[in-house]
């Protein structure tokens, strides 16, 4: 029952958005790519709430190395989702991406998405190149946590002051959700320790 | 222990107010002597096809974009300047060439032109507006809407003589 009741939670905070944001009144005066690079921010913002879930092994089914496994994969889902949302406002208007990427660009919002887009790719790269980097795990956890921090803080204020598809209300539940399931998965994991000086 | 009646913070607040007051005193005269010329915005000058033909209306109409056209210095109104005009509206992105039009001033002025409904791209409502001509410097101008349901823009230029 218990099992039942969160996988239809998730289900509902990922679906919802994701439907109504197809039903967007917008999307009738776009052509594809535009409608694509939309889409792909809401499957963004969406991963941005599985992979919590995926490393506190909250998800009945995927605990433990299970959870983390797919943690991995729906990481590289993320990258890609956010690759594809701004090679897709490339193709759409090249001029103002470009001024989005050089911090140039008369919206306020793009410089979070930017920061955003940044702390996503170095959080992923640090996770596909962990073996490599043979980084002390204590170093490892502490970067990937503040790449992680990063990207919600701007992933979310980014959504937030965006005229764009996502409903109003259904977008401000999602990234409340998300705030929130990652602090919560921050204090159960007690991600702070990382920052204190470890006695010797 | 004795309180003064003006308190640390209310005096801060006052001090701070005389100054302010003072030194925008000090501004103002300067200022009134010429009506500055209006900077670019940034992006303004994304999508532009330079060129756009003088029309009646752009597409099916709807929507209002008007304003003024000043010269810089004295704020003489313009006559017959041309002002190009594009945005993503109900009938195209903003890249489209149909979604591009011009119109000239009239004697005091202003200028302004019906196109299709302007409706949120790249997160804001906006719209693009050039003087790109050679009598005076070229300006582009990127005004956002206070609300995408709004259906008129005004916004005003005022020209620095090349």
């Amino acid at each position: 029952m218990r099992k039942t009741l969160i996988w239809a939670a998730l289900g509902v905070a990922v679906a919802l958005p994701l439907a109504l944001s197809l039903n967007s009144p917008l999307l009738a005066w776009r052509d594809p790519v535009y409608i694509l690079a939309g889409l792909a921010g809401v499957v963004a913002m969406v991963l941005l709430l599985v992979q919590p879930l995926l490393v506190a092994g909250s998800l009945p089914g995927l605990s433990g190395l299970r959870g983390r496994h797919v943690h991995r994969w729906a990481g590289l889902g993320l990258v890609l989702a956010v690759a594809a949302h701004v090679v897709a406002l490339w193709v759409t208007s090249p001029p103002d991406v470009v001024d989005v990427l050089l911090f140039t660009s008369p919206t306020p919002f793009s410089i979070w998405g930017v920061v955003a887009m940044w702390a996503v790719f170095a959080a992923g790269c640090l996770a596909w190149l962990r073996n490599k980097l043979r980084l002390r795990p204590r170093l490892w956890r502490r970067l990937h946590v503040t790449f992680v921090s990063a990207a919600i803080i701007g992933s979310v204020v980014h959504a937030m002051l965006i005229e764009g598809t996502m409903e109003m209300v259904s977008k401000t539940v999602l990234c409340a959700i998300v705030a929130i399931v990652t602090l919560r998965v921050f204090v159960g994991l007690k991600v702070w320790a990382l920052f204190v000086p470890q006695r010797r | 222990m004795k309180t003064s009646p003006v308190s640390r913070r209310s005096l801060l607040a006052t001090g701070g107010a005389f100054a302010v007051t003072a030194s925008s005193g000090v501004l103002l005269p300067a200022r009134a002597q010429g009506v500055a010329p209006t900077p670019s915005m940034r992006g303004g000058s994304n999508n532009y096809l330079p060129g756009a033909p003088i029309v009646e209306r752009i597409g099916g109409g709807g929507f209002w974009m008007s304003g003024t056209v000043r010269r810089a210095g004295d704020g003489t109104p313009l006559e017959g300047q041309r002002i190009q005009i594009w945005a993503h509206t109900t009938e195209g992105h903003e890249r489209d060439p149909h979604s591009h039009g011009a119109t000239l001033t009239n004697a005091k002025g202003e200028f302004r032109l019906e196109m299709p409904q302007i409706v949120p791209a790249f997160g804001q409502a906006h719209g693009h507006l050039a003087y790109d001509d050679d009598a005076f410097e070229t300006v582009f101008l990127r005004p956002v809407m206070a609300s995408s349901s709004d259906t008129s823009l005004s916004v005003d230029f005022v020209l620095n003589p090349v």
